[in-house]
């Protein structure tokens, strides 16, 4: 139990070419389920290996409760971890495997079984003590690799994409158990993942990364409706969030964003950015599409934004439609009975509360 | 090394799947290659011929060798031959010394060419490759060279004709296989489970000797064997080295020119026989130096 602080590190391979991390700086409190989030090479990986001293920062501090950590091999970070690849030791039963760490420790024998009967009965291995790993699953290995990093009761549990190697459906299934396991055993834990549906589902907040640096730290559901950059709404979520490039204009006082022949009204803090191009986030699900004309006449009052439906896709549960405005495509999710199809006219009502209005060259949010 | 679901399962050092795949594929659809298995069966005729007969002088009866012309069937099997031969003077004591000294360098061999395979196999240092190809070099030195100046400084250590003195050549001559071999095993045994272990409590040798050791002991045991084989084979040292403590290849060596015929054929078995088997025990872990570690 112990919170875990990141200041200022940074990281560069010896012959890599681009940092593996640059100046990022992080804080997880105690007991919370921090999901590092990014596509491949973005150096969650490389944060993960440095909080657990596989490798080691160029610049930077880390401190593990109050102890500074930084230079500390990992077996005295009182962490634990589990791999990608499960690293379950061939050459030892479940029960060697899940009983290693507590005999590296020299604690007494007798105080190991119970600990490690009790780790087995949490992951379900009971029956599977005495095998060797080869005579598993694959998502049994994965069992023995949680129970052997939590039987050591660490301050910290780190695991790097420990679903990633499981089938879909044995992976639906175990993040459900691990996420139960982990708000059962309360320990602070940091979760490496490029599924952003693991991510979403698991952490009590995600830091997404790329390149090297933290973009956005936040609750799940904020990283999803309020994404801080152009890079994090198109990374989270399916599909991505759809981004429109418009000009702000202003029109009796109210600000506008124009989307080819289209306009939206806009906030007011975009009113001072007259003539500068604005990119509107809007995820397919927070669009209303209706297959008439609003009735207030064309470009009444309210929102909607005339456009073409190009491609119709029943997903089972929805249409996935892809749109046309003003030669821009996007993406809306409708009702399955949605009376429309190839080039017929589609009419779109963005929420308005969920839109994001970012500046195109930046990628960043506009705070509205 | 690619991440399968089932790594566990491969006897470190295996020979994966995917590393023959592709010659099934390049049958398909390739040129002809019936040209390249003609020569691939003469050159193995070439080899194998010599050792098929002699390993029917050896087994045939003593009069049997001077039969003419020779037949490719053996007509009479007789242990004969080969009683005559380990009961020739020198044989059984000199085939004890060749034991004692592969042992030796077996032992001297691991014992020092297994970290080094290590270090190639886990760590990135400046000159690594260049190391690499240095310790392949050292089998470019001509031994009868050596083996003069070996000569003069084991008699002014007092280690001249002794067996030690022919082990520690052998080591010299092994060890560049060795640390290949073991070098190549380490990179088949995942950093991932000694990684899992120094987050466990480990330190680094402590992750060594329980983890990475143990995973590679099959594969120890094959570059092993290699090392004995090199070194049950080894003549010209060991003829050099000793007068009195000799090898078997030593002994045979120093008395073809005044030992009957059936005596030499039946020495050349003695000597193939272990050597075959050993290879027979190691070549996928030859395939795999070859294959992945020495490019």
């Amino acid at each position: 139990m112990a919170e875990i602080r990141l200041e200022r590190i940074s990281k560069t391979y010896a012959g890599g070419k681009a940092p593996a991390a640059r100046d990022v700086s992080l804080a997880v409190a105690d007991g919370e389920f921090m999901v590092l989030l990014g596509p491949s090479g973005c150096g969650k990986t490389t944060l993960l290996r440095m909080l657990a001293g596989l490798e080691y920062p160029d610049t930077g501090r880390i401190t593990i409760g109050d102890r500074e950590v930084t230079d500390l091999p990992p077996r005295q970070r009182e962490i634990a971890m589990v791999f990608q690849s499960y690293a379950v030791f061939p050459h030892m039963t479940v029960f060697d495997n899940v009983a290693f760490g507590l005999r590296m420790r020299k604690q007494p024998a007798d105080q190991i079984k119970p600990r490690v009967e009790r780790a087995a009965e949490l992951l379900q291995l009971e029956p599977y003590l005495g095998r060797y790993p080869s005579q598993l699953s694959g998502g049994q290995r994965q069992r023995v690799a949680v129970a052997r990093a939590i039987v050591m009761e660490p301050s910290v549990l780190l695991m790097d994409e420990p679903l990633s190697n499981l089938d879909a459906l044995l992976r639906l299934q175990f993040r459900a158990e691990l996420k139960k396991l982990v708000q059962d055993i309360k320990t602070t834990t940091v979760y490496v993942t490029h599924d952003q549906v693991e991510a979403l589902s698991l952490g009590d907040r995600i830091a997404v990364m790329r390149q090297g640096e933290i973009v956005q730290v936040a609750e799940p559901m904020v990283v999803y409706d309020r994404p801080t950059t152009e890079f994090v709404g198109s990374f989270i979520g399916n599909p991505p969030m759809n981004f429109l490039r418009g000009s702000v204009s202003r029109d009796n006082g109210h600000a506008r964003v124009t989307i080819g022949s289209e306009a939206l009204t806009a906030p007011t803090a975009l009113a001072e950015a007259v003539g500068d191009n604005v990119l509107v986030g809007i995820r397919a699900e927070n669009i209303e599409a209706r297959a008439e004309a609003p009735s207030g006449g064309a470009n009444g009052a309210g929102h909607a934004l005339a456009g073409e439906t190009v491609v119709v896709e029943p997903l089972g549960s929805h249409l996935l439609i892809t749109a046309a405005i003003g030669g821009q495509q996007l993406k809306v999710v409708t009702r399955t009975d949605f009376p429309t199809g190839p080039g017929r006219p589609i009419w779109l009502y963005p929420e308005e509360d969920k839109i994001r209005w970012l500046r195109p060259d930046t990628g960043a949010a506009v705070q509205v | 090394m690619a991440v399968a679901d089932t790594p566990q399962t491969l006897p470190p050092g295996a020979v994966q799947a995917t590393d023959i795949l592709p010659r099934t594929a390049a049958r398909r659809k390739g040129p002809v290659r019936w040209p390249l298995y003609v020569a691939a069966i003469l050159i193995t005729l070439f080899l194998l011929l010599p050792i098929y007969l002699i390993t029917i002088a050896a087994l045939s009866p003593r009069a049997a060798v001077n039969d003419f012309p020779k037949s490719l069937v053996p007509r009479e099997l007789s242990l004969e031959t080969l009683l005559f031969f380990l009961n020739s003077r020198g044989v059984v004591a000199s085939a004890w010394n060749s034991v004692m000294v592969g042992v030796i360098t077996l032992v001297l061999s691991l014992v020092i060419g297994t970290p080094a395979g290590y270090a190639l196999a886990r760590f990135a240092f400046r000159g690594r490759d260049a190391f690499k190809i240095l310790i392949l070099t050292t089998r470019a030195f001509p031994i009868v060279i050596l083996s003069i100046p070996l000569a003069v400084t084991f008699i002014q250590w007092g280690l001249y004709d002794t067996i030690l003195a022919v082990a520690l050549v052998h080591t010299a001559l092994a060890l560049p296989t060795t640390v290949l071999i073991t070098s190549s095993i380490f990179v088949s045994v995942p950093r991932d489970v000694e990684e899992a272990a120094l987050t466990l409590g480990c330190t680094p040798v402590g992750a060594f000797l329980r983890i990475a050791l143990p995973l590679a002991l099959p594969g120890l045991a094959a570059a092993s064997l290699f090392t004995f084989v090199l070194s049950w084979n080894e003549v010209f040292a060991a003829a050099i080295l000793t007068v009195s403590q000799r090898t078997l290849p030593a002994q045979v060596f120093t008395s073809l020119g005044d030992s009957p015929l059936p005596f030499r054929f039946a020495g050349g078995f003695a000597l193939i026989v272990p050597s075959l088997v050993f290879i027979f025990f190691i070549r996928r872990y030859l395939f795999n130096m070859w294959g992945r570690v020495v490019r």
